[in-house]
């Protein structure tokens, strides 16, 4: 009896743990949006965040998005051609690269290469008390430290979700036009007919959007949040990474389902 | 020096991110091409559409000529009614043919549109009176199978 009376309450403890800290990072988006001011007028601030986790990812993204798109082109030729369909290469790489895994393998790194460093970042200011000495000097530290960073992400990350997209996609046809002799202008007519400037490309940076805005507070509400110890700043970056990852993927379910035309 | 070089480098970020946006829409979602071009709608009745969506191609000898606009059902004569909006560029007689076509045996489904011989040409609003309705390939494979099976009884 006294063993199920345990699971019971550790299971209560835990729901109301992760309902508390769900309320506190939205208090604590309200408070990023309330505080904002600052990072606009001294722009100088977001500006050097925007260097430190947009321009530093760019390498890893612009890579990656080249392998991305490379393999996505040999897959798509493999499965393509015993259909006789290898003209459509160009759309494959394109509306998945452009719609799907732009959006979603950007957020992925950007989470483990911005995102992580971020956390660490305001969890180290917090472990060696900079944030407290911050409000000492009546300097807000969500509107000094946490606001800039979180702009720094949202802005990043559509720009960060286009560029991988055009690697993809070059790549892609390196592989498509190089490797397997298919003609340049099918690969991109079939490509221009296919792809919607509205439906697929719109909707894809919209997504980048909403990804960086939650990467974003997730990386700075963990770092935030984090215990002011060595152990406590490793284990937010931790949480971070995975919280960002698994939030990155449902919420792409959720857009997909609404941005998807069913029936057109 | 710290902060000039911030601000170079997010300026070229800014700038590649801004390219990269362009060059999506530009050549890999061909904006240039579409839009621009006005239209003038037409109607074509059908008995069966098969599978034509909405935006299908409408060819003609087959170029592109315009899209379909809308297909909806006439509940009073139990018919198909498509509207094809076509470039004000290309301009057909009266008495021009609508069909329905696929490009291959499983490719897309378009219209297809023959020129006719009148001296007027179709304006707005007016309607296709000769279609040719699309080919179902179920009803012709068991066309062809009652047939056959009719052959074999005539012969014993």
């Amino acid at each position: 009896m006294q063993k199920i009376l345990n699971i019971i309450r550790g299971l209560g403890f835990r729901t109301i743990e992760t309902l508390w800290r769900f309320g506190a990072m939205v208090r604590f988006s309200g408070l990023i949006l309330l505080h904002s001011g600052m990072s606009f007028r001294r722009i100088s601030l977001t500006i050097r965040e925007i260097y430190f986790s947009g321009v530093m990812s760019l390498v890893i993204i612009m890579v990656s998005g080249m392998f991305v798109g490379m393999v996505l082109s040999l897959q798509g030729y493999d499965t393509l051609q015993k259909y006789g369909a290898q003209e459509q290469m160009g759309v494959l790489t394109a509306l998945s690269l452009v719609r799907e895994l732009g959006p979603v393998v950007t957020g992925l790194l950007f989470a483990s290469r911005a995102g992580s460093a971020i956390t660490a970042g305001i969890g180290l200011m917090k472990a060696t008390e900079q944030l407290k000495a911050m409000d000492m000097m009546a300097v807000d530290p969500i509107a000094r430290v946490v606001a800039p960073r979180f702009w720094a992400g949202v802005v990043s990350m559509p720009f960060l979700a286009a560029l991988f997209s055009v690697c993809g996609i070059l790549g892609g046809y390196l592989v498509a036009v190089l490797l397997t002799g298919i003609d340049s202008g099918v690969f991109w007519g079939n490509m221009q007919s296919a792809v919607d400037v509205r439906y697929d490309i719109l909707n894809g940076v919209i997504k980048s959007f909403i990804f960086g805005i939650a990467i974003s507070i997730i990386a700075t509400f963990e770092g935030f949040d984090a215990e002011p110890t060595a152990e406590g700043v490793s284990a937010a970056t931790t949480r971070t990474v995975v919280t960002a990852a698994l939030s990155v993927l449902a919420l792409d379910l959720m857009l997909t389902a609404f941005m998807l035309r069913t029936s057109s | 020096m710290e902060r000039k070089t911030y601000d170079l480098w997010v300026g070229i970020f800014v700038i590649v991110g801004f390219l990269a946006l362009l060059f999506l829409a530009l050549q890999v979602g061909g904006f240039s091409e579409e839009r621009s071009t006005k239209t003038y709608s037409v109607e074509a009745r059908f008995e069966n559409i098969g599978g034509l969506k909405m935006k299908a191609p409408v060819k003609s000898n087959g170029v592109l000529v315009g899209r379909v606009d809308d297909i909806h059902f006439d509940n009073k004569k139990f018919q198909a009614v498509v509207t094809l909006a076509l470039d004000t560029r290309y301009q057909f007689p009266k008495d021009t043919t609508a069909s329905i076509l696929t490009s291959g045996l499983l490719g897309e489904v378009f219209i297809g549109v023959d020129a006719g011989g009148d001296e007027k040409n179709l304006v707005q609003g007016d309607n296709i009176k000769i279609t040719q309705s699309a080919v179902v390939l179920e009803r012709l494979i068991s066309q062809f199978m009652f047939t056959k099976a009719s052959e074999g009884t005539d012969k014993k």
